[in-house]
């Protein structure tokens, strides 16, 4: 089996083992970046240099036993809204092009201290307002499963890069499915833990009451290690919730004997792809058949998730990003006539249309005379989502639902509807509301080939239960296909090579107006490739 | 459309979250947030009252820090990515006439 | 005939708190410190930067409402304001709207008309905005956010106040308070002090209130009170022309003593505030709150109270010695060390009011030790030193805060009580001095006086002049 192949755990502890070593581990994971990723387009920055200086601290540290932990030595891809020191953090926007933290997002500490080695940032829908990483200022990532498709969003590069064999594991962050949706649409495992379980700090906030970081994976068990180690009580972090449990990968155990598992039938209805019905159907026999005790029940009130969401995630997204102003950091506008003109120069230019839609959105929800219809009313909905959410765990201790209504659509084909893109976050964004942990988890492929996840959402500080039945399931599975990647080879792409640790010459302000141009070329430019692309057991 | 957006509020709109829209983006913008306004209004048909608004899904109060001052001379981290900079600060065009 | 108006006066003022570090991040609030040294991640708005509350201002704020008789909302929150500013680097402020810590309180202030009651509608906690610095040469502002972040309370009166006298009482009854509490140092001069003005003018007789402006910018009482009056006037003025008021934010300019709108197109003044999502509830419970009572000093009423009852000194110096919480800590400490109130207010009360005028400071930048103080009244009672040598000792403790002990040991101070000494040197001025002499055998009782001050002199000013005087009796009798 190839190194690339390998999921983070075994890549872990054959570096332990020094079967492997860090810096061959890397050199897998960028020798697959460079052949794919001119095509697929998961990474904004690279960071190959620091990232082999780090190799070989890691792997004296390795050696000494400073270093110990399951995943030490292990290359991962961090998503571009989390904050890495001295490394370009854009959020895939214009306005933050040639932003580098001089600060350290406390999972990313987390991870040092257990031996992380970055590889780069990934591409993500810009400020994580999408569903397709559609909308980054740095063009569009692709499904490697179909590279005419989108990977889902917002955390499409972090799924991608993993699907795809670049990077062993990944982060993405969750606001309304983000880590969830993309996943299923990749093949990949991704996990959403329970608000204020992984430290916000340093997470470029687009909803802060929504938003979680957590991994991506290409199993559950890495899931769990991974969880395990960025999973903190964090002081920084007036949200972050000091848990008793932190030990995840304790439940990863083959037997749901008896474990209570509920369906929502308001789930199952309208607006559901057929084929997605019956992935999920299946998932479940799955379960019933290792003993869980499966049934349907009524959720209730499924279709006010959304319209709430959006209040108070565009609401908070409005004040959040009001700080990109071109005045500390990031883009500022060259022609402007004085203060305002230049703020909103900036922000004009620096923005892409689905954060400007949304900002617009969530300046109107809070002004003056709209506060009590629109975000209260919101609020209160919340208050119910969560209520019919904590009466379904009295009697279930896993929901099992889609994590999307379909599989993942054709590039170019969402964004001129918004509401519509927005309706496709049915299933994950009442989760966000409650603050509960889930997990989207591959069950198989469709008919086009395009993969298909089922969901686990689990009661507030029970990832645990999530984990076991994601486990069991995966179990009775058995290892998931990798992706064929039907695209071309683009090392000829030669704007691959300019991305870099500290700003983005390429990704310069363009003039005024004008919108960021994509990097990446369209996949017709390039030249059939395949070579990498190979069938998983 | 039940919810129709006048230019005026999308002017206004634009000077609270101080974005600048040509004519086509707020012809678009006006149908854009009139539709989500719609939509939105189906909250309209659930009975909240009595529910309190939840900003917090988590009952969790009281976090506090000490009051010890904890960082030092930070500036030159701070300013390292200031579009302009003069004399330890931030450079921004007049702000008074 | 003229119609009489009124002028209904309501005030915001905002308070810096004494707490060594911002509200929400480990940043000092000394003063003083070159550009953005005082600065980290959070409170110059880094994305991915969040807030945690420093529990001091919590207690600061608590304290005070306690003292100005209000309730505490025992849960509060944390709202964002937004706007855009440069000063504000998140472009929202983080404050309290909908739940403020203290709320309904009053304050009771002595006017010439007698004691006035002031509502105080609520108190709540903010933090403060950085600072702009206006370059004369480039065309642009530079800005510093060491003041970023600093913890402040605002204080909103309700609309009570009818001249610019009851401000000042107001604002004075604030400032002892507050001072009392060291919740602040409240000097208006650095502006960790600050009052905005909300004023309306009506016809004496209307129930209704008139149209209000609000006046920014007013950083001394003086200002305040020509501000009010210059208000008052341009409003009156524009009602008699029949122009309405408008409602609107003004800059007082103490220098033309006028006020200028502070008007933008872009200023909507719609904050939409809502619940700032980073930061969680507080939540006091009875304990704490009992805590904080109990740990509430004395108040200015109460401890001139307890001086008239402890200490036999004139009312009148213990109402200006109370007037400064420093000088009554002063007066307090010095006496327990002493036990001579008495002497120790007559200190307080002479040569350190007149020092303080003649260089102008505040009774709250007093900065000699107590004990230095007591020392001094020591060595002058046990007749060490003389009063004349007391003084310029005192001068140097009031200055450089000297061991008064050390001091006269030094520079050789000490009172003569050697009576031989003495004796010698009386001798000499007597017989060097034969007109005084036969003028005080002739009853001229003033030419003692030249004979003792003779004697002073030749002692360098280190005699007992009671002593001196007794020896001069004594050998011309």
């Amino acid at each position: 089996m190839q190194i690339t192949e390998l999921t983070a755990l075994e890549l872990g502890r054959k570096i332990k083992e020094k079967e492997i070593s860090v810096r061959e581990a890397l050199d897998a994971s960028y020798q697959k970046i460079e052949a794919a990723d001119g095509e697929l387009n998961s990474f904004v920055t690279l960071d190959k240099e620091e990232a082999y200086a780090r190799a070989d601290e890691v792997q004296a540290g390795i050696a000494d036993g400073s270093i110990t932990g399951p995943l030490a030595g292990v290359p991962t891809a961090i998503k571009d809204n989390i904050c890495t020191e001295g490394l370009r953090t854009t959020c895939s926007s214009k306005i933050l092009y040639n932003f580098v933290p001089t600060y350290q997002a406390e999972v990313i500490r987390n991870m040092e201290k257990a031996g992380a080695v970055i590889l780069g940032k990934t591409n993500m829908d810009e400020f994580a307002m999408g569903s397709t990483t559609e909308t980054s200022a740095f063009g569009p990532t692709k499904n490697p499963w179909n590279t005419n498709h989108v990977p889902g969003g917002s955390s499409g590069g972090s799924s991608v890069a993993v699907a795809a064999g670049e990077a062993p594991y990944a982060l993405g962050s969750d606001t309304g499915g983000s880590i969830r949706q993309p996943s299923s649409f990749c093949g990949v495992v991704g996990m959403k833990p329970t608000y204020g379980t992984v430290s916000r700090y340093g997470l470029i906030a687009y909803g802060s009451s929504l938003d979680q970081i957590g991994p991506i994976a290409k199993d559950v068990s890495d899931c769990a290690a991974i969880l395990e180690m960025i999973a903190s009580h964090d002081k920084k972090d007036s949200t972050s919730v000091a848990r008793s449990d932190y030990d995840f990968t304790s439940a990863l155990v083959d037997d749901v004997k008896g474990l209570r598992v509920g369906i929502p039938s308001d789930y199952l209805g309208e607006g559901l792809d057929d084929e997605v019905r019956k992935a999920v159907l299946d998932a479940a026999d799955v379960l019933r058949q290792k003993g869980a005790l499966v049934e349907e029940f009524d959720l209730s009130l499924v279709e006010y998730a959304i319209p709430a969401y959006y209040v108070i995630a565009s609401a908070e997204a409005s004040s959040n990003l009001a700080r990109f102003d071109g005045v500390k950091y990031g883009y500022r506008s060259e022609q402007y006539e004085g203060l305002h003109n230049m703020y909103k120069k900036s922000r004009s230019e620096g923005f892409g249309e689905e954060v400007k839609r949304r900002i617009m959105l969530g300046s109107f929800v809070l002004s003056s005379g709209y506060y009590d219809a629109y975000y209260l009313k919101a609020l209160r909905t919340k208050a119910l989502i969560k209520q019919s959410f904590d009466r379904a765990f009295e009697k279930y201790d896993v929901i099992l639902a889609p994590a999307s209504p379909s599989t993942a659509p054709e590039l170019g084909k969402s964004l001129s509807d918004p509401l519509k893109m927005y309706l496709g976050d049915i299933y994950t964004i009442s989760v966000n509301l409650a603050g509960l942990p889930g997990i989207s988890e591959p069950c198989c492929l469709d008919s086009q080939g395009l993969p298909i996840g089922v969901q686990m959402i689990g009661d507030c500080f029970h990832e645990k239960a999530i984990i076991r039945a994601a486990y069991a399931f995966e179990q009775a599975r058995g290892r998931f296909l990798t992706p064929k990647i039907t695209g071309r080879d683009c090392m000829a792409d030669k704007q691959k090579m300019t991305k870099q640790r500290n700003g983005c010459p390429d990704a310069a302000p363009s003039g005024a107006g004008e919108a960021p141009t994509a990097e990446i070329p369209a996949g017709d430019q390039c030249v059939q490739n395949g070579t990498d692309a190979k069938e998983g057991e | 459309m039940a919810n129709i957006i006048s230019d005026e509020t999308i002017e206004y709109v634009g000077i609270l979250a101080k974005l600048e829209l040509s004519d086509e983006e707020k012809e678009q913008a006006k149908k854009d947030i009139g539709r989500m306004l719609d939509y939105v209004d189906k909250l309209n048909e659930l009975d909240t009252s009595g529910v309190e608004p939840m900003s917090h899904v988590f009952p969790v109060n009281n976090v506090f820090r000490e009051d010890v001052v904890t960082n030092g001379d930070n500036h030159e981290a701070i300013l390292k990515n200031a579009p302009a900079a003069k004399e330890q600060s931030f450079m921004v065009p007049k702000t008074v006439e | 005939m003229a119609k009489q108006y009124e002028t209904v006066i309501g005030l915001e003022v905002h308070v810096e708190l004494a707490t060594k570090t911002k509200i929400f991040c480990g940043c000092s609030t000394a003063f003083g410190a070159a550009p953005n040294a005082h600065t980290c991640p959070v409170c110059t708005g880094m994305p991915g930067s969040l807030p945690v509350l420093n529990k001091q201002v919590v207690e600061y704020a608590m304290a005070v409402g306690l003292a100005t008789n209000c309730q505490i909302h025992q849960f509060c929150k944390f709202d964002r304001k937004n706007y855009f500013y440069p000063d504000n680097p998140q472009n929202y402020q983080i404050s309290q709207l909908y739940l403020p810590i203290c709320h309904d309180g009053f304050v009771e202030v002595e006017t010439s008309a007698g004691t006035r009651r002031i509502g105080i509608h609520e108190i709540h906690m903010e933090e403060d905005a950085g600072k702009l610095i206006h370059d004369e040469w480039e065309d642009c502002s530079l800005v510093d956010y060491n003041r970023s972040g600093v913890p402040l309370i605002e204080i909103v009166s309700e609309p009570d106040m009818r001249s610019a006298e009851e401000v000042i009482a107001y604002l004075e009854k604030l400032r002892l308070i507050i001072q009392y509490l060291g919740a602040s140092d409240c000097k208006l001069q650095e502006g960790s002090m600050r009052a905005d003005v909300n004023l309306s003018v009506r016809e004496v007789g209307t129930e209704t209130f008139g149209t209000r402006t609000e006046m920014k910018n007013l950083n001394s009482f003086k200002a305040i009170a020509r501000a009010i009056d210059g208000e008052r006037e341009r409003q009156i003025e524009r009602l008699e022309e029949g122009k309405p008021v408008i409602q609107e934010t003004r800059r007082w300019d103490d220098n033309k003593e006028y006020s200028y709108p502070m008007r933008s197109k872009e200023d909507a003044h719609d904050y939409r505030y809502f619940p700032d999502p980073d930061l969680v509830p507080i939540l006091i419970s009875d304990e704490w709150l009992q805590e904080v009572k109990d740990r509430q000093p004395e108040l200015r009423t109460e401890k001139l109270e307890r001086y008239k009852k402890e200490f036999d000194i004139p009312a009148y110096d213990a109402g200006i010695i109370t007037e400064s919480k420093r000088m009554a800590d002063i007066f307090e400490e010095t006496t327990a060390l002493c036990k001579k109130p008495k002497k120790v207010s007559n200190w307080l009360m002479g040569e350190t009011l007149r020092l303080l005028k003649e260089e102008n400071r505040e009774p709250e930048t007093l900065d000699f030790s107590p004990a230095n103080l007591a020392k001094l009244i020591e060595l002058a009672e046990a007749g060490t030193i003389n009063q004349t040598v007391a003084k310029e000792v005192f001068e140097q403790i009031f200055h450089q805060d000297v061991d008064p002990e050390a001091y006269v040991e030094e520079h050789g101070l000490k009172t003569v009580n050697d009576e031989g000494a003495l004796r010698s040197v009386v001798e000499s001025v007597i017989a060097s001095n034969p007109q005084s002499v036969s003028d005080y055998k002739g009853g001229k009782e003033k030419a003692l006086g030249f004979l003792v001050g003779q004697t002073m002199k030749a002692m360098k000013g280190k005699a007992n002049p009671a002593a001196v005087n007794a020896m001069l009796r004594e050998l011309l009798a």
